[in-house]
Order: C-alpha cells, then sequence, then structure tokens
C-alpha cells in the first residue's frame, strides 16, 4: 500500500509536469496558472494531512503515549485486507509501527506460536495442534465465495463433489446434473487472484481446474456469465447482483448470515491468530484489536469485499 | 539596424536548430531507455526460469506449488493469430485500395474513404466489446454446431481464436487500405496507359501492371499491419478466453499482450518478473518486424 501510494504521487507528479510543459508551450506566462495552483493545492493538501497526522498525534498522546511496534506474519490472501487495516491504523496511530509479512497461513501461526511474531495472520481455521500450542483463533473476518450460473439455467443447486466435478471438467454438460442439453462453460479468474487462490483452497482442487476462459476482473466473470448460456462462475459474494444465479451450494443459500453461521461451505475465515487471549496480549496489541473489531475495522472488512463479523 | 537584425537572425537560427536536435534525441532517448529497461527487468526470470523452459515449455501455472513458466503456446498464439488475421484482412484490405484508387467514381470513393478513417479512429477497446456482443454470441452458437457430439471439446462460449482474429483482422484494414492506395496511386500513369494502349482490360491492367509496380509500398502495408496485429491487447482479451491453450481455431487463447495484461495486477515475486521477461520477447518480436519492414522500404527505394 505505501508503495502504491508512492507510485501515485510520482504520476501525479508527472502529470503536473507535463501540464505545466503544454500550458508554458502553449500560451506562454498566462498558461502557467493551472499549473501552478495545482502545485498549490497540492501543498495544500499536504500542509491539511500534516495537521490531521498532528491531531492524531497529540490526541493520542493525551491519552498515553503510543508508540512501538506490532509485528504481523502469515496469510498472502489477507494482504489486501491486512495492508488497507494498517494504512488507516497508521493515521490514527502515527507512532506505532505496524509491520506484515505476507508468506503463507501455515507460516504464521507458526511465527505466532514461537513468539517470534505478535499477530499470525490465516486464511482458516486453526488447527488443533496448532490450539494446543497456546494460539487462540481471533476471527476477525469472514471471505465468501459465490458461485453464479446464467439465469437462464435450471439447476440451482450444486453439491462440493459436483463442483468439484464441473471445475475439474468431468462434467461437461448440463444434463448430467439435471438441467437441460447445454454444455458447460467454465469460466474463473486468473492466476493470481485471491478469489481463485480461495476458491481452489477450499474445494482442494489447487491447480487442477480446467477453465475454458481465466478472465481478470470480477466484474467481467459476471458480465460474461450473464450473457453465456450455461457458463458458471466464481466471485465475491458481494459483488452479486440480479445479472446472475447465484446457487445454493449443499442446498444452503448463498447469504452473508449462513456464512456467519458456518453452514455455506465456500466460505473461508480470515484468522488474526495471537498466542493466548487478547486480553493477555500487550497494550498495543490490544488496541489494534480494539481498532480492528471497532466500527473503521470493520468497515474497512466491507469496503475489501468481506463480511464482518461484528 | 541591418546588422542588429542579422545578429537577431542568427540567433533565432540556433535556437531553433538547438530544438530541433533536443527534439530528435529525445525520441531516440526514449527508446534506449525502454529498450534497456525491457532487457533490465526481462532478463532475471529468463535466468532464474532458464530461456528454453519458457520458451518451449507448454504448461503455465505461476501459481502452483512447483510453479510451470512455459509460453510456448502463448507465442504460437500471437504467431498464428496474427498470419490468420494478415490472411483475412489483407486481401480485403488490398482490393479495398485498388477499388478507392482505380476503380471508383468520385462520389463513392468520398463515401468509402470517410468510413475507412473512421474505422482507424475508432479505440481498440470498442472493437473488443463489439466482439462481446456481436462476435462472441455467433462462434457460440457456431461452436454449439460444430462440436454437438465431441466428447472432449471445451465449450468457450465463443471465446476464442476464431473471435480474436475476426476483430484484428478488422482492426489492420485502415493500415492495410491507406498504406497501399498510396502505394497504387504513385505507381506512373504511363505504366497503365502503356497497358491499356497494348489492349489489355482495365482489371488485368490492375493485376498485371498496377499491383505488381506497387509492391513493395503493398509489403510495407502488410507488414505494418502485422505489427499492430501482434501489439493489440485490449481489444483481444476481452474475446479470446484468455486460458492458455494450443492455438486451435475453437480453443480460449492467451496472446503475448493479453498475458502480460491479465495476470499483471496480482502477480508477485518470480510470476511478475516472467511477466516483464513476456514483453521482452514480445519487444523482440516487434523489433524483427521492424527490421524486416525497413529492409524492404530500402530494397523498394534501391530495386524497381
Amino acid at each position: 500500500m505505501k508503495r502504491k501510494s508512492g507510485k501515485g504521487f510520482a504520476w501525479m507528479a508527472a502529470a503536473v509536469f507535463a501540464v505545466s510543459c503544454l500550458a508554458g508551450c502553449g500560451t506562454g506566462s498566462a498558461g502557467s496558472s493551472p499549473a501552478s495552483s495545482a502545485a498549490q493545492s497540492s501543498q495544500a493538501s499536504g500542509a491539511q494531512q500534516d495537521a490531521q497526522a498532528s491531531q492524531g498525534a497529540q490526541a493520542s498522546s493525551q491519552t498515553e503515549d503510543l508508540s512501538g511496534s506490532i509485528q504481523m506474519v502469515g496469510s498472502t490472501s489477507m494482504e489486501k485486507y491486512a495492508n488497507a487495516l494498517m494504512e488507516s491504523f497508521r493515521e490514527k496511530y502515527p507512532n506505532v509501527n505496524v509491520t506484515a509479512e505476507f508468506v503463507g497461513s501455515g507460516a504464521g501461526i507458526e511465527a505466532v506460536a514461537a513468539g517470534s511474531a505478535d499477530i499470525g495472520n490465516s486464511s482458516r481455521n486453526l488447527k488443533d495442534e496448532e490450539k494446543e500450542k497456546g494460539v487462540v483463533e481471533n476471527i476477525v473476518a469472514i471471505d465468501g465465495i459465490a458461485v453464479c450460473v446464467d439465469p437462464a439455467n435450471t439447476v440451482t443447486d450444486l453439491t462440493r463433489q459436483q463442483l468439484i466435478d464441473i471445475y475439474t471438467g468431468k462434467v461437461k454438460n448440463w444434463s448430467e446434473l439435471g438441467g437441460s442439453d447445454t454444455p458447460v462453460i467454465v469460466i474463473g479468474r486468473e492466476a493470481g487472484s485471491g478469489t481463485r487462490g480461495a476458491f481452489e483452497e477450499i474445494l482442494g482442487v489447487e491447480d487442477g481446474c480446467a477453465y475454458a476462459n481465466e478472465l481478470d476482473s470480477t466484474g467481467a466473470v459476471m458480465a460474461k456469465v450473464a450473457s453465456t448460456p450455461g457458463a458458471i462462475g466464481y466471485v465475491s459474494l458481494d459483488v452479486v447482483d440480479d445479472s446472475v444465479t447465484a446457487l445454493s451450494l449443499e442446498g444452503v443459500e448463498a447469504t452473508a448470515d449462513n456464512i456467519k453461521a458456518g453452514s455455506y461451505f465456500l466460505s473461508r475465515p480470515f484468522v488474526m491468530a495471537t498466542k493466548g487471549e487478547i486480553s493477555e496480549q500487550s497494550r498495543l496489541v490490544q488496541i489494534w484489536f480494539d481498532y480492528v473489531y471497532g466500527e473503521e475495522g470493520q468497515e474497512i472488512a466491507s469496503q475489501v469485499g468481506l463480511i464482518t463479523v461484528k | 539596424m541591418l546588422i542588429g537584425n542579422r545578429k537577431k537572425k542568427a540567433v533565432v537560427e540556433r535556437a531553433a536548430q538547438t530544438i530541433f536536435t533536443v527534439c530528435a534525441f529525445f525520441a531516440v532517448l526514449a527508446v534506449l531507455s525502454i529498450t534497456l529497461y525491457m532487457i533490465i527487468s526481462g532478463t532475471p526470470a529468463a535466468v532464474k526460469v532458464g530461456l528454453k523452459e519458457i520458451l518451449f515449455g507448454t504448461v503455465w501455472a505461476p501459481t502452483a506449488t512447483e510453479p510451470k513458466y512455459g509460453i510456448l503456446y502463448v507465442i504460437l498464439t500471437s504467431v498464428t493469430g496474427t498470419a490468420m488475421a494478415i490472411l483475412i484482412g489483407v486481401p480485403v484490405g488490398l482490393l479495398t485500395a485498388v477499388f478507392l484508387a482505380e476503380m471508383a467514381d468520385k462520389k463513392v470513393a468520398a463515401m468509402v474513404r470517410p468510413a475507412i478513417e473512421l474505422l482507424a479512429g475508432i479505440p481498440s477497446v470498442v472493437y473488443g466489446l463489439l466482439g462481446i456482443y456481436l462476435v462472441n454470441p455467433l462462434m457460440y452458437r457456431l461452436e454449439l454446431a460444430l462440436f454437438k457430439d465431441s466428447e472432449t471439446h471445451q465449450f468457450t462460449g465463443g471465446s476464442n481464436l476464431l473471435s480474436a482474429v475476426f476483430v484484428l483482422a478488422i482492426m489492420i484494414l485502415p493500415t492495410v487500405i491507406n498504406i497501399s492506395e498510396t502505394a497504387i496511386r504513385a505507381v506512373p500513369s504511363g505504366i497503365r496507359s502503356a497497358s491499356l494502349a497494348l489492349g489489355a482490360s482495365h482489371v488485368q491492367t490492375v493485376f498485371r501492371s498496377v499491383l505488381p509496380a506497387a509492391k513493395s509500398g503493398i509489403a510495407a502495408a502488410i507488414v505494418l499491419g502485422v505489427g499492430r496485429a501482434i501489439g493489440e491487447a485490449m481489444a483481444i482479451t476481452l474475446v479470446s478466453g484468455s486460458s492458455v491453450n494450443a492455438p486451435l481455431p475453437f480453443n480460449s487463447v492467451r496472446f503475448l499482450t493479453t498475458a502480460i495484461v491479465s495476470e499483471m495486477g496480482y502477480s508477485q515475486g518470480t510470476h511478475r518478473q516472467m511477466l516483464f521477461t513476456i514483453g521482452l520477447v514480445l519487444f523482440v518480436f516487434i523489433m524483427l518486424i521492424n527490421i524486416v519492414l525497413n529492409k524492404i522500404l530500402k530494397k523498394g527505394a534501391s530495386g524497381e
């Protein structure tokens, strides 16, 4: 995230430079005003940010001197969510340095158990042997995936095995699943996509999917499914709309409530594991969890397409 | 007065010369820095994975536990896709150019020419959208009819190589038409008169005398068309399905350009470096085409 905003600034600087060049060539001295006003406004916003930051610092120093660092290690799937949290947390507590490494769920939990990290990010439930080591599972959000078909499809429910058969290419026609005689068109996301990673991981079909279309955005998947008879695709639950039919899985409808209740299987928890209960953690880590479970933290979770737990 | 004026003139002259030189070097600098950047960012993955495995491997699974980075199918798709687009686009474009330059009366030409110019100005993403809404459904129907009883065919919903080729063929038309029309018009009218005077018909004159005389210009048109087709990404990423498969007409395929576009978003580490390597491969391809183009143009200038 930090890197991204740096890039954004570079682009802005380049744009301002280009504008000033164009203006300079075109209309002489009169033309330089937009560039200089742009520069002024960027200065102004910078100053505003500084003011906000110092205000934040004052506010926190009024309660107490919050500084130090929190170390997170773990799931790559949680990178987007964790980065968004870290960014807004930094605005509120500028002296707290939160660092994160994205190396995988297992490695994150291991690091927490060994005491080399404060928080272990995991995009799956903890295993019993991990809990035995004293690691506590704090579910901060839930990632839900909906399986969609085109509205004309008569199949409305699939079992886990049927879904696996479709995506590995064993089932090629909807008539094999009680639908009309239409070929199945398997649509997925590109390699590296978080949704694809979660979908394949939950079904246990990593690198075994036979995709007919690998599209590079959620919107593209929705559009293709909506317009192609026989198509099936997966998207994040929050983007499903009326243009497609979201299938129920094992008889359970894809809704946020069912996912929270744990009955819809195409979902996974985002866990921030700690060694011992949150109340046993350092003051900083406790504040972090207050933030994550608080209004702002949950807002961020829904912004990145997750289901909130509070 | 006179001396002052002369001095002023000299200053203006020198300033102008400096500006022109700077502009000229700006282009050179851009080309050099792009080349350098492509090589620097494209080679690490090539070294890490091995050039042989990249160029001749057929499995593209960059996020697997044991990643595979074979782009043979991707390269072959770019080559066949471009070749097929040329096979469709060049005959149509060339005949249109002949029509405009030799056959059409002024009124008809005045209608056709703006249409072609408009075609050149349409953004490529619009071609892609039209491809999704017009070409893909038609292709899907054709696919359903052709592979009705096939046990092995994977249905793609019309997102296949042929759709991409169709869109590319239309996209290269303006390039081919404009450049070959110019070449045909540049043929000296004496050649036409001589052919007609010997008793050849109008069509015979065009095909036996005018087109052979314009062949270097037409070759340039084809090579530029190839360049346009092989570098296109936006339009075909929307219609080609983007799965890595062998370039068969009804397979969902991925081109060199779309391979970069489709996975740039979330790729990390070696996977991301690999995308730059694909960029380098594409860069080399386009450089080769440019060299061929220059050769043809030089031959045209010195030969004949």
